[in-house]
């Protein structure tokens, strides 16, 4: 089928993002600073927010190996 | 439900008929004024006008208008406002190149009516997981949602029917998405947004008889993304964009800077003799959603336009599948 390995990507973006979104709620939505008083929500909105960044950054950083390993073939016309 | 279908019916016919009774005359008046653009992949290189922005806008005003007489809510002027303002941005880039920056920079601007309206939820919903409260970081989100929605249209913009088909299809999974978690009146809000594509790509499809220009595709893009934050489905929103997203993902992390299509010196993609579409060898030419679909031999312009939406079609359900999963939970 003509694009095949694009479906692939696709579907490989489609569980990244299933997968990223469990570790964002798992992992960083319990987090709650409570030592600084009226800073507190200011802390634990920074610190969640530092977090979902860093993830997003990894997406990334996977996404690009997976496009490479995936077209590999294609990109090196 | 029963009361709704009168909005329903009155805002789709709206929505699709402003849209296939304006474009013939601004065709007419584009022509008129010499306001066309080559098209490169037709054989002869015909002169298309360009763009169509101006009744994609009207269609998606005049509709949504009418819906708000039923729905007075804030979200709807949330989408009125941001879309018009995203409008403003296409028509300035249509009519003058601006640098790589200028749209990103003015569409994140046309976001902050989402903002001052407060027509959002700070809660990023996942699929199988729930949800988390993200205050400082979903500000952040929206000012970005609407660069990055707005460009993402504007991008697979490259070929015949492209950029309107892929809206049809992704806009409409949106709809039937936001049925799905029950959220009835974003639902006919964002019902416009395919009834205008629809329409619009009557005259967009192949062969071309006018161009969305930036105008165009950014109205669309824009309110897409709106609606993506106002009616709380930016996941379902993302997956339904997948195909536009690795156009945008693959450009960028070829070229590795943001710039303007047309400042790209290597063209991705060239003619055959008999006129069909084929990849070049070009090692500086960036990787394209199109480029990546020729890799595989030469095709004409039609075919390849019926890839993108078999990929459209295939991101649309598994955005429908991911609607069905924001009900489950592990």
């Amino acid at each position: 089928m003509k694009g095949a390995h694009i479906f692939l990507f696709i579907f490989v973006m489609w569980i990244l993002i299933i997968i990223g979104g469990g570790i964002l709620i798992v992992f960083t939505a319990p987090i709650s600073i409570i030592e600084y008083g009226a800073l507190d929500s200011f802390f634990t909105s920074g610190v969640k927010a530092v977090i979902a960044i860093t993830l997003v950054a990894i997406w990334i950083y996977i996404l690009s190996k997976i496009k490479n390993w995936i077209f590999h073939k294609h990109l090196s016309h | 439900m029963l009361n709704q279908t009168i909005p329903v019916v009155l805002v789709s016919s709206i929505a699709f008929f402003s849209v296939y009774v304006t474009t013939p005359f601004l065709i007419k008046a584009l022509e008129k004024r010499n306001l066309t653009v080559k098209d490169y992949n037709r054989v002869g290189g015909a002169m298309v006008p360009r763009p169509g922005g101006p009744s994609i806008i009207i269609g998606i005003l005049t509709s949504e208008l009418v819906l708000y007489v039923f729905f007075p809510t804030v979200e709807i002027i949330a989408i009125l406002v941001t879309t018009s303002l995203a409008f403003v941005v296409g028509i300035i880039d249509d009519r003058k190149i601006l640098g790589g920056w200028f749209k990103p920079v003015a569409l994140a601007v046309s976001a902050i009516p989402i903002l001052l309206l407060g027509a959002y939820d700070s809660n990023l919903a996942f699929p199988l997981f729930g949800s988390v409260k993200i205050p400082a970081l979903y500000l952040a989100l929206i000012v970005f949602m609407i660069p990055i929605t707005g460009n993402t249209i504007n991008s697979i913009d490259v070929l015949n029917g492209v950029a309107s088909g892929f809206m049809i299809i992704a806009s409409f999974a949106l709809t039937v998405s936001l049925f799905i978690i029950q959220n009835y009146e974003i639902a006919l809000a964002s019902l416009p947004l395919g009834f205008v594509s629809l329409a619009f790509y009557k005259y967009h499809k192949f062969p071309s008889r006018i161009f969305p220009g930036d105008s165009g595709a950014l109205t669309l893009g824009a309110m897409y993304g709106v609606i993506a934050i106002v009616g709380h489905v930016e996941i379902i929103a993302a997956v339904a964009l997948l195909p536009a997203v690795i156009n945008s993902f693959l450009f960028l992390s070829s070229v590795k800077r943001i710039i303007e299509h047309r400042a790209v010196k290597s063209k991705p993609v060239a003619h055959t003799d008999d006129f069909k579409l084929m990849a070049t060898t070009d090692k500086d030419a960036p990787v394209t959603l199109v480029r990546l679909i020729l890799a595989g031999g030469s095709m004409t312009e039609k075919q390849i336009g019926g890839v993108i939406f078999k990929l459209a079609l295939f991101s649309a359900a598994l955005a429908i599948i991911t609607a069905f999963m924001m009900g489950l939970k592990i």
